[in-house]
């Protein structure tokens, strides 16, 4: 039995597919034709129909084989002797080519055993298919979220067997097996691996091939000076400087930072300097009322003999002095206190609460990269393929996923706390301050600030908070990379998105994106359509023209807002929310971690009933101007405003009861 | 006693109009205060044992006089009809909970027949005195004493009873069964009362006493003319529109009419005739003889619950005796398969599921995690959350009766037999698992009165011995019989809720409220161990014995307990109704291709029938080993024995089907969706409030738009246009749902929405503990500087 990392190899090149974020799309296109379509159940409006598609498609994701309107759609082919062009064409999204088809695969499902089918790859996905049950079976993969893959080939009975496992970083493993009866098959494994890993084969990211036009484009979603504005800046005491306009003070920060006024250009350059790859401390929020603000920093170069830094002092002092509602600075290390002692001996550290006055520092304990990405590797353990009943607690509680993202709650909470109780400054930094910084930086404006708790506010701290200021996507998440093993990877974004998600469930109205949101993000900082979560920095981003070869995920958001709308949402607008750090509250985010167990999938969505409501609402408000415009425009005329009363009930009876 | 004796005569003489029309002649009054007296000095010294001088002397003539004094008057709470004050001590500290400084508010600190009541020396804020949802027979502060579950001492020392005398601890801390936590301190009252209260408390809360004695027989002679009055004939009419009582052959009969039942009903037992542990009424299957009722004295009978569409139908019974003769066992077998042709599937629940001694145990570790003395404590069990819950194993004993039940549904709705379970009482696990898996079949349960009627059916007649289980008197025999099966029966139905919602119409509010109501000594619903022993004792409690039992509310009577604003609660605002124009009520859920079915999960464990991926699977099998496959082929026998792979399959079939609110119900079994009943285990404690958040910020978003449908229905109605919809039935709800919550703005309310009202809420995260903890957790030493600085629920009084 030998097993073997595969590595690359030569493709032929064969017809095209499309991917599921343009399945929703693309359904709701032939919503038409499905008008006639039996559905199992009773007929439900097209608003009901839509949603039932959108969930399918995209929350309850790749196997779809089980979900009831998949099912349905295929009948409705068969029936129509469609057979043929539906079943054997993989869908492929503008752009996406078929690279090698092998037929009589085996895919070892875990939840419902063997089933046998074709299996195709593109240079975006790899695409199973199996017509031997009733209901098509069908696993689909982007080759973005596959970590790595794994084959292992033995000869029994004189044939040889190929199993190949792949390994995915959205918590799947999913295994195939085929004979390898002569050299046709065993390329798959090769053109799989050569798409898989685009970065690592001198191939492009599959965003620089996509083709997808949209209405909305998703780059100009972010305009930092106008965000800047919207938070009442530039003003006397901060300024938008463009300093870093070509990257040069530092390499990872964006091209326009608000910095203090009043500090001068050569004590800028000494503070430069002495921060860690020259983060120096900037404005990322302002409080409107108390001018508090948050500031995000790495960490200064102390190093084992306690060298300070002058123009650093009183750089923290201005930025303390900028609010005049406080008179003390507070800077939040998210390090451990003890790694931020031993950073300390290599050469960087933290600030002494001796040599800058007025200024407490507080450690906020949060483990680094490596522990979360351990963490979560043991998680997978937990959901993957089975969950086990019984000990399903204990499990979870020994991977410590939700303590950590606990500590992180409580981190930012604090942190907010002390903006909006304590209407301090605060400075949050950690060892280079593109990870748990960002973490807690976005966390913090996300409670204080009611605007980013909104679908396009949401979009907008992403770009600032994480993008823009450098969080290291491409070495964290291995974007094309095959190199799996690489202990730059850790998944901190995905533990944010965790943390968001908790707090959309504390808070279930408070905002206004939901679940899917969430999850589609996740899906696509993997997949490589989108040129949103690619690369390390700005600088970067701007050298391989990110914006004018790739698309934005928002443009393809922002095209159908309504299905990534929380039905509940209520603007809290001026109120900060405090989630509630306590693992009693916390809960693993089973509709993202465990979606591919089958029995975790909701037969329904949780909010069905409510959209309903609101789609009942908006009719009847509808019907109602309606009327009224009738009622104006004859007055007093009654026959035809009782003519027009029998109409409504026809398009009014939409069923609204609910059958999935 | 003279004065006590003036006082009750002038209730008594309130009341007069009302007693004379049932009852003639002034001497009746004469007897009718005798009771009242009787009673009060009875319960004086309750628990004949223990009838020490000193306890007599708690309702002494000077307090009950002291008590008519204005002054004093203020600082009672108002007393409900027949409660009396037993003793009370002033100037007794309550804690605000989870206080580490010690802080609290004074006042008066009462015992009466029904209650442990706190009367604040403070004025009432009006925020308080707005409070929503009240109940109306006690207050926040106060205690009912069949809630109280233990009390602790100094150095938080269990409280047994039977104490020395003169001695009192200075903190009393009592834990109640709605999980509520109480800390008095008694050292700044006068040494007297101190003692007095204390062992008052301790002797009424603790010790033995008789069923006599307890709230509701004092509660419902003081009421009962009044409410026999508004009864009568109106009752009647209104009762086709209340819950079912399943006191009489007519409820019977109708219930296996609307399942289309094919079996006989029995009244026989309507005096208890045949055995006092049997329903006054019930039904068994067509077979089983008058002979058999009689001989048996109705041991070992199957008892019909309900009836499947398919003609098949579920029974319980309790197992039958050894000594009797084996025949009777098959021969009663025999009458549930003949019942239609079905064979028959026995289930013994003793086997297979927890013992009720299992079940409390379970129980009262997992409690723990939620009766919280103070925010360290409460911090420190936060780290071992998940552990823990596993360990107590509480969730667990949750799943197997959820996994029993639908292994019930299986057999009726899949193969179409008969079910027979049994336990050895059959007044149990019965009870949960029959009816269980009505709720799971049949949307009618689902509704709020249906569930009320389920309940009636299976638990009140059904004979759960709800006094013994929930242990009412304290007797000591009895200690091991106390059981919370019927709070076990609520989680379960919790968990259906929870994955199902739109599918009840009772909101998790209401099956909190109902699992506190089992400790409100006022309802005839949970006092009683069956029909037979609540009819005998309600006649023999009666003052009219000749006449007619004594009329006590059922739970059901929910007006007793909250006005009509604070019931709006307990309905769904996103339950979906039952579509009108669906005339096939009950047709069947067959799967369109049961081929599917066998599929899952078998492929491995037994050659498969489908040859076309046999050799495969038989190759695959050799090549990368059984084991190595097993775990990834997710064997349920191998991998969690627990759940069988029958019950997966039919899960996975029937979720494969569109979900249809009003047909079968399934649970979801899996670890992640056995969820903690939060809003009941986590109300009371403060520092996991989410202010701002929780469900209700949904719930009125919701009220909210259905508020806004009604409004533009309104306006369509007034243009004269009619529109169909599914959702007429949601409106009138709405209207009031929208009127509880539009009070306030959801921003203000918090988690524990309903239970605990928004007063002295600054808007400040409970961070500093916390945080000290996760450092105190992680070795590193705590800041306490830091921690003092930012504040936190220390500075909330």
């Amino acid at each position: 039995m030998e097993k073997h990392s595969v590595g690359g190899g030569d493709s032929p090149a064969l017809p095209g597919v499309p991917n599921r974020n343009n399945q929703p799309r693309a359904l709701a296109n032939s919503g038409s034709t499905q008008a006639s379509v039996e559905t199992l159940d009773s007929p439900t409006g097209s608003h009901v129909e839509w949603c039932k598609q959108l969930i399918a498609a995209t929350i309850s994701s790749q196997i779809s084989s089980v979900t009831p309107d998949t099912a349905s759609r295929d009948f409705k082919a068969l029936r129509d002797g469609t057979k043929q062009v539906q079943m054997d064409e993989v869908p492929l999204v503008p752009g996406e080519t078929i690279k090698a088809v092998a037929k009589d695969v085996m895919y070892i499902c875990p939840f419902t055993g063997l089933v046998t089918g074709t299996l195709t790859s593109t240079n975006y996905k790899l695409y199973f298919i199996s017509l031997e049950r009733d209901t098509p079976f069908i696993l689909d993969v982007n080759l973005g979220a596959i970590s790595r893959l794994e084959t292992i080939s033995v000869q029994s009975h004189g044939e040889n067997t190929q199993g190949m496992e792949i390994v995915c970083k959205d918590m799947r493993s999913p295994r195939f097996a085929y004979k390898k009866e002569d050299a046709s098959q065993p390329e798959i494994v090769e053109v799989l691996t050569k798409h898989t890993f685009p970065l690592s084969n001198g191939l492009p990211l599959f965003a620089f091939l996509y083709k997808e036009k949209f209405l909305v484009d998703g780059w100009k979603v972010y305009d930092p000076i106008s965000e800047y504005k919207r938070q009442g800046l530039p003003n006397e005491s901060w300024a938008i400087s463009k300093m870093n306009s070509s990257y040069e003070v530092c390499d990872t920060y964006p091209a326009l930072l608000v910095i203090p006024t009043s500090i001068k250009d050569d004590d800028l350059k000494r503070v430069v300097a002495f921060r860690a790859r020259h983060r120096i401390p900037v404005l990322s929020w302002i409080h409107p009322e108390s001018q508090a603000t948050i500031v995000r920093s790495s960490q200064p170069l102390v190093g084992p003999s306690d060298r300070r830094c002058k123009e650093d002092e009183r750089y923290l002092q201005t930025i303390m002095d900028a609010n005049a509602q406080s008179h003390k600075l507070t800077i939040f290390d998210a390090r451990q206190s003890s790694v931020a002692d031993n950073n300390k001996a290599k050469d960087g550290g933290y600030e002494s609460e001796s040599f800058y006055p007025n200024v407490e520092l507080n450690f906020l304990e949060i483990p680094n990269i490596h522990v979360m990405r351990e963490s979560l590797r043991k998680l997978k353990e937990v959901v993957y393929p089975s969950t086990d009943e019984a000990h399903w607690h204990s499990a979870v509680d020994q991977t410590h996923w939700l303590e950590y993202i606990r500590v992180l709650l409580a981190g930012a909470v604090r942190i907010a706390d002390k903006l909006e109780s304590g209407k301090t400054s605060v400075v949050v930094h950690c060892s280079d301050g593109w990870d748990r910084t960002a973490q807690l930086t976005s966390l913090a404006m996300l409670m204080l600030d009611s605007h980013y708790r909104t679908l396009r506010g949401f979009q907008v701290l992403l770009e600032k908070e994480w993008i823009s200021f450098g969080h290291k996507f491409a070495a964290r998440v291995g974007h094309g990379d095959e190199n799996h093993a690489n202990s730059e990877r850790s998944p901190l974004f995905i533990q944010f998105i965790d943390c968001v998600w908790q707090m959309t469930r504390q808070f279930p109205a408070a905002f206004e994106f939901n679940e899917l949101f969430l999850i589609t993000i996740l899906d696509h900082l993997y997949s490589c359509l989108f040129g949103t979560f690619l690369y390390n920095s700005e600088q970067e981003r701007v050298v391989n023209e990110v914006q004018t070869k790739t698309v934005s995920l928002w443009s393809y958001i922002n095209s159908q807002p309504e299905d990534f709308t929380n039905p509940f949402y209520v603007d809290y607008e001026h109120h900060v929310l405090y989630p509630l750090a306590s693992v009693r509250h916390l809960e693993l985010w089973t509709g993202y971690y465990v979606r591919w167990n089958p029995r975790m999938r909701p037969q329904m969505p949780v909010h069905q009933n409510l959209k309903e409501l609101l789609f009942l609402k908006a009719e009847l408000q509808r019907k109602v101007e309606e009327l009224q415009r009738e009622a104006s425009s004859s007055h007093g005329s009654l026959s035809s405003s009782s003519e027009h009363t029998s109409s409504p009930s026809h398009s009014g009876g939409t069923p609204l009861h609910t059958t999935v | 006693m003279f004065d006590g004796r003036v006082l009750l005569k002038q209730v008594i003489l309130l009341f007069w109009p009302l007693i004379s029309t049932w009852v003639q002649g002034a001497e009746k009054i004469d007897s009718c205060q005798l009771q009242v007296l009787e009673m009060l000095s009875s319960l004086g010294s309750a628990g004949g044992k223990s009838a020490k001088p000193s306890f007599v002397s708690y309702v002494t003539p000077e307090e009950i006089k002291s008590e008519k004094e204005p002054s004093r008057k203020e600082k009672h709470p108002d007393l409900l009809p027949g409660e009396v004050v037993f003793c009370s001590a002033s100037t007794v500290l309550k804690y605000t909970q989870d206080d580490l400084s010690q802080r609290g508010v004074f006042g008066v600190l009462l015992c009466t027949n029904f209650r442990v009541s706190f009367v604040s020396d403070e004025e009432p804020t009006e925020e308080m005195v707005r409070t929503l949802f009240k109940n109306k027979l006690y207050g926040e502060n106060d205690i009912p004493l069949s809630c109280v579950d233990n009390i602790y001492g100094d150095k938080r020392k269990l409280i047994t009873g039977g104490l020395v005398k003169n001695k009192y601890p200075s903190k009393m801390i009592i834990h109640c069964k709605d999980l509520r936590v109480f800390q008095f301190s008694l050292s700044f009252s006068k040494e007297e009362d101190a003692k007095k209260i204390f062992q008052g408390i301790v002797h009424h809360c603790l010790e033995p006493k008789s069923l006599r004695c307890l709230f509701a027989f004092s509660y419902c002679e003081n009421t009962s003319p009044n409410r026999k009055c508004v009864g009568g004939l109106f009752t009647k009419l209104l009762r086709k529109k209340q819950t079912v009582m399943f006191d009489s052959v007519e409820d019977w009969t109708q219930d296996m009419k609307r399942t289309k039942g094919n079996c006989r009903v029995v009244s026989e037992n309507s005096n208890f005739e045949l055995s006092p542990k049997l329903p006054q009424y019930f039904i068994v299957p067509k077979n089983v003889s008058d002979e058999d009722l009689t001989k048996y004295q109705g041991k070992g009978l199957p008892m019909w619950c309900w009836s499947h569409h398919s003609g098949c139908a579920l029974f319980k019974t309790a197992s039958i005796p050894l000594v009797q003769e084996d025949n009777v066992c098959c021969r009663m077998l025999t009458a549930v398969a003949h019942n239609h042709l079905y064979s028959v599937k026995t289930e013994d629940l003793s086997d297979t599921l927890p013992t009720v001694q299992d079940i409390l145990l379970s129980y009262n570790k997992f409690k723990q995690f939620f009766l919280i003395d103070n925010t360290t404590e409460f911090w420190m069990s936060d780290m071992k959350w998940f552990s823990s819950l596993d360990n107590c194993g509480w969730l667990d004993i949750i799943r197997q009766c959820l996994q029993k039940a639908v292994e019930v549904v299986e057999s009726l709705e899949k193969e179409n037999t008969n079910v027979l379970i049994m336990e050895e009482g059959g007044s149990d696990l019965c009870c949960v698992v029959s009816s269980l898996v009505q709720l799971m079949l049949d949307p009618y349960y689902r509704t709020l009165l249906g569930f009320q009627s389920l309940v009636q059916k299976e638990w009140v007649a059904g004979g759960h011995a709800f006094l013994d289980r929930s242990n009412h008197l304290h007797l000591k025999d009895k200690v091991e019989s106390q059981s919370p099966v019927f709070l076990l029966f609520l989680e379960c139905v919790w968990q259906l809720q929870q994955q199902h919602g739109p599918a009840f119409q009772f909101s998790e509010t209401y099956l909190t409220v109902l699992s506190d109501s089992v400790h409100v000594p006022v309802f005839t619903t949970f006092l009683f161990n069956n029909d037979g022993h609540r009819d005998s004792l309600l006649r023999a409690e009666s003052p009219h014995t000749q006449r007619s039992p004594l009329n006590c509310p059922t739970v059901w009577d929910w007006s007793v307990q909250f006005d009509c604003k604070a019931q709006d609660l307990f309905t769904n605002p996103l339950y979906t109704e039952k579509p009108k124009q669906d005339t096939s009520v009950r047709k069947s859920y067959r799967p369109r291709h049961l081929r599917q079915l066998s599929l899952p999960s078998s492929a491995f464990k037994t050659p498969p029938k489908k040859g076309f991926f046999k050799d495969e699977a038989d190759n695959l099998k050799k090549i990368l080993g059984v084991k190595r496959l097993s775990r990834w082929m997710l064997s349920p026998s191998s991998d969690s024995p627990q759940t069988s792979s029958s019950v997966r399959e039919f899960y996975e079939a029937w979720q494969t089907k569109p979900l249809d609110y009003h047909g079968l119900l399934l649970p979801c079994l899996d670890g992640p969706s056995i969820r903690v009943w939060m809003q009941r285990y986590l109300r009371w404690i403060h520092d996991v409030q989410i202010l701002g958040g929780g469900p209700v910020a949904m719930l009125s978003k919701v009220s909210e738009i259905l508020g806004e449908v009604q409004e533009l229905q309104r306006q369509l109605d007034r243009h004269g246009c009619t529109l169909t919809s599914n959702h007429k039935g949601a409106r009138p709800r709405a209207k009031t749902a929208a009127a509880v919550i539009a009070a306030r703005s959801s921003v203000r309310l918090s988690s524990s929405f309903p239970f605990v009202t928004s007063r002295n809420w600054a808007f400040k995260p409970a961070i500093p503990t916390s945080l000290l903890q996760s450092l105190m957790v992680t070795g590193m030493p705590g800041n306490l500087a830091d921690r003092e600085d930012d504040g936190g629920p220390e500075s909330l009084v």
